[in-house]
């Protein structure tokens, strides 16, 4: 399963991640930084692709059953 | 459905534009300012930025629809914390600056100076606006707000093209202000472990 994780020390929380993620699986958390729901998160890396700081990356992680 | 505020980019687009012709609608950009952050200062983090600014929404439309932007990641010290609060120093000193004019002109020591100020040298004589009509200082503030908005939209508009559509959003003052008061406001919240984020995984 592939999953948006986000180097949150350097989001800048602009927000423009939350608008394109077609799962609304990113909130921003108290205009601090972004922070992905994993749940709903499909890997589809629109995320990464707009971030303007580039501190989002869709990596393969492990499902835990 | 669209929602009225994905709509705000025209109000940035026309701004710019009214101020070409009338300089005095330079004022109204004082709402771009003191909207995020009496946000932000009641607690509202940064709603502004992630639903309301048109100017986010305008890089976003030009960079991303309309496919302006080559999409190079921005250069990582662009996002570190020293340039970002450095330019958010060297702005307000900037802004500082421009309301000390203002204020020389409204007591009388110096004469209204009708010229926008690009990049904070390039200066263009701006005098086809009527500006008798009010007080000499609320001209010159209008002239130096505008000098502002329009030198910030080139900064923009230049790393929309260089980098990612709203590379602006990284360096933006207002940004980093609203950011930074958020973070006061909600420092205990904050979790310490960089990377992480809800649900499993
Ligand atoms: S990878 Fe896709 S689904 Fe996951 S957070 Fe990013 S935009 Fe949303
Ligand atoms: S787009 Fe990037 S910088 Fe902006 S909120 Fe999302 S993760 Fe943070
Ligand atoms: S960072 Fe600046 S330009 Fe970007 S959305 Fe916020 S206020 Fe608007």
């Amino acid at each position: 399963m592939k999953k948006a994780i986000i180097n949150q020390t350097e989001c800048v929380a602009c927000g423009a991640c939350e608008k394109v993620c077609p799962r609304k699986a990113i909130t921003i958390f108290h205009g601090i930084y972004a922070d992905v729901n994993k749940d709903l998160c499909v890997g589809c890396k629109k995320c990464e692709k707009v971030c303007p700081a580039s501190v989002i990356q869709v990596v393969q992680k492990e499902v835990v059953s | 459905m669209k929602k009225w505020n994905e709509y705000l980019w025209i109000f940035s687009a026309v701004y710019l534009v009214a101020g070409f012709f009338n300089i005095l609608f330079a004022w109204i950009g004082m709402i771009c300012f003191v909207t995020p952050l009496l946000l932000s200062i009641i607690g509202k983090g940064k709603i502004y930025c992630n639903s309301y600014c048109g100017r986010g929404q305008f890089f976003e439309l030009l960079g991303g629809r309309l496919k302006l932007s080559s999409n190079r990641n921005i250069p990582a010290f662009i996002r570190s914390k020293w340039f970002r609060y450095g330019f958010l120093a060297f702005f307000m000193t900037m802004f500082g600056i421009m309301i000390f004019s203002t204020y020389l002109v409204f007591n009388g020591t110096n004469n209204l100076k009708e010229v926008v100020t690009l990049l904070w040298t390039i200066k263009l004589p701006w005098n086809w606006t009527n500006t008798s009509t009010v007080s000499p200082w609320i001209a010159q503030f209008a002239f130096g707000f505008y000098s502002v908005m329009l030198t910030s939209t080139i900064l923009g508009l230049t790393t929309m093209f260089l980098f990612k559509p709203r590379s602006w959003c990284v360096y933006c003052p207002m940004g980093t202000i609203t950011q930074g008061i958020s973070m006061l406001k909600y420092k205990g919240k904050v979790k310490q472990n960089g990377t992480t984020s809800k649900g499993n995984s």
